[in-house]
């Protein structure tokens, strides 16, 4: 088994009008042993900008930290947030820095730029960034979320609409998966506001 | 080349038996063709795999005083992927008795099914019912004349015959071992874990079925390959009968509740100066 499934993901995000959705599963395990539903694999850049990390955890959580660390040091010089784009450009060239021993990780990228355009995108744990207009995928639910997104979306959704899209999407593809769901989390960020909410999903 | 089957031969072979049009001898012994290649070994491994659905289950039996209960739960999984949550995991051999699948899907409906139709041939030749010891040591025997040839098969036979509740666990291996409490496939650590805690002789059928869905669903909750739907059976001196078959997905919530957020602070007027 791929280490990038040792643990376990799903994480996708989508586009609305002047809106996304990020989302992903709740659970930890060692292969096939589930050993948390709490985990968390979306985080928070700045109000407008998220990121979810598909792969192996612990370099989940060591990415993070770094991203959390080199956005700290921007803000610092330049008194603003980063835009989304400059962000996913940050993130492929810290990847790219580990190109003979990468984070066995696959980051999804969710944010919303300039007049609150939404911007998505997802890289493989190497940094080949990959833009998007409408939806993104990764994680061991990968194949059935493309085969859900694909059915499901729909283009300029408001922001309800496009929250019951992502979270059915979530649901129905992390149940024809072992490795990932026992749960689902979801963010919907629009210009004005950003809501969280927890789902309620299988426990098998 | 052929595998020489004639054990498994359930009614006498007619010399010189009828041949129909394209030429097979329909009363001939049973038989399986073996490829005929150089790498015999190496041609078994690779197919194998690719026959190899169902890996991952949790599956569970156990003798208490009103007789045998028998669960399972009903997904297959080929690798990560969750190829069906629809499976019947548990086999009707006859009405006195149940098999359980766990391994190979194809192997354990295949043996289980001939298992019937041998333990039926027994009933019509020696007019009473196969006890459960013959009917374990039947398939036993079978799978081990097919040891290191790649079957696999984890089964609890379980039923109740002359002497009453009888259990026993049987595996591709050719291990026959005779119990009150088994757990079978990559779930039973966890479903022995809440089995063994909760586990008296003296129960009621209800506890006795409470406890085995219990155990199930713990299984399917920490083991990534079960889940779907968990069934339960009860094996008394009248024969079988399916209890229940609940959602797994359901019975968490019946289970576990969940408790409404409780707001951390209200709102509150802020007090006149």
């Amino acid at each position: 088994m791929s280490i990038f499934e040792y643990n376990g993901s799903a994480v996708v995000a989508m586009v609305g009008k002047n809106c996304f959705a990020i989302a992903s599963d709740r659970r930890l395990g060692v292969n096939l042993q589930t050993i948390a539903t709490d985990f968390q694999r979306i985080f928070k850049i700045h109000d407008k900008l998220y990121i979810g990390l598909s792969g192996l955890a612990t370099d989940v959580q060591t990415l993070y930290q770094r991203l959390i660390f080199r956005h700290k040091l921007y803000q610092l010089r330049e008194e603003r947030d980063m835009k989304p784009q400059t962000f996913a450009s940050l993130v492929s060239a810290i990847l790219y820095e580990k190109r003979f021993g990468p984070y066995f990780c696959q980051p999804v990228i969710a944010g919303l730029g300039d007049d609150d355009v939404p911007f998505i995108c997802t890289m493989d744990c190497i940094g080949a960034k990959e833009l998007a207009k409408d939806f993104v995928v990764s994680g061991t639910a990968s194949e059935s979320l493309y085969g859900a997104c694909e059915s499901m979306y729909k283009p300029n959704m408001e922001p309800e609409e496009l929250f019951e899209t992502i979270s059915q999407a979530l649901l129905s593809s992390v149940d024809r998966d072992c490795l990932s769901g026992w749960g689902g989390h979801v963010l919907l960020v629009t210009s004005t506001e950003v809501q969280e909410r927890t789902l309620k999903g299988r426990m098998d | 080349m052929k595998l020489d089957l004639s054990g498994l031969q359930s009614f006498p072979s007619i010399p010189g038996g009828a041949v129909d049009d394209l030429g097979v001898d329909l009363f001939a012994a049973p038989s399986f063709q073996l490829p005929a290649c150089s790498d015999f070994d190496g041609f078994q491994k690779d197919a194998i795999q690719m026959v190899k659905p169902a890996k991952g289950t949790t599956t569970l039996a156990f003798i208490f005083k009103e007789g045998v209960i028998v669960a399972a739960d009903s997904r297959a999984s080929m690798g990560g992927y969750i190829s069906s949550q629809s499976v019947k995991k548990i086999i009707e051999i006859n009405p006195y008795m149940l098999g359980t699948m766990a391994g190979g899907a194809a192997d354990c409906q295949f043996w289980h099914r001939n298992l019937g139709i041998k333990c039926r041939l027994h009933e019509l030749a020696n007019k009473r019912r196969i006890s459960v010891t013959g009917a374990s040591k039947l398939l036993a025997n079978i799978l081990y004349s097919y040891r290191g040839m790649g079957l696999s098969v984890g089964t609890m036979i379980a039923g109740w015959d002359e002497k009453g509740p009888g259990l026993y666990y049987v595996d591709s291996e050719g291990g026959r071992l005779k119990g009150t409490r088994f757990s079978v496939g990559s779930g039973s650590p966890y479903a022995y874990g809440v089995l063994d805690s909760g586990y008296r002789f003296d129960m009621t059928v209800e506890e006795a079925a409470e406890l085995a869905r219990r155990s199930i669903y713990h299984a399917t909750f920490r083991d990534g390959a079960s889940g779907g739907v968990a069934s339960v059976y009860h094996v008394g001196p009248d024969g079988w009968k399916k209890l229940s078959g609940d959602d797994v997905g359901e019975l968490h919530y019946k289970y576990y509740p969940v408790a409404p957020t409780p707001v951390e602070q209200e709102m509150t007027d802020a007090p006149a100066a």
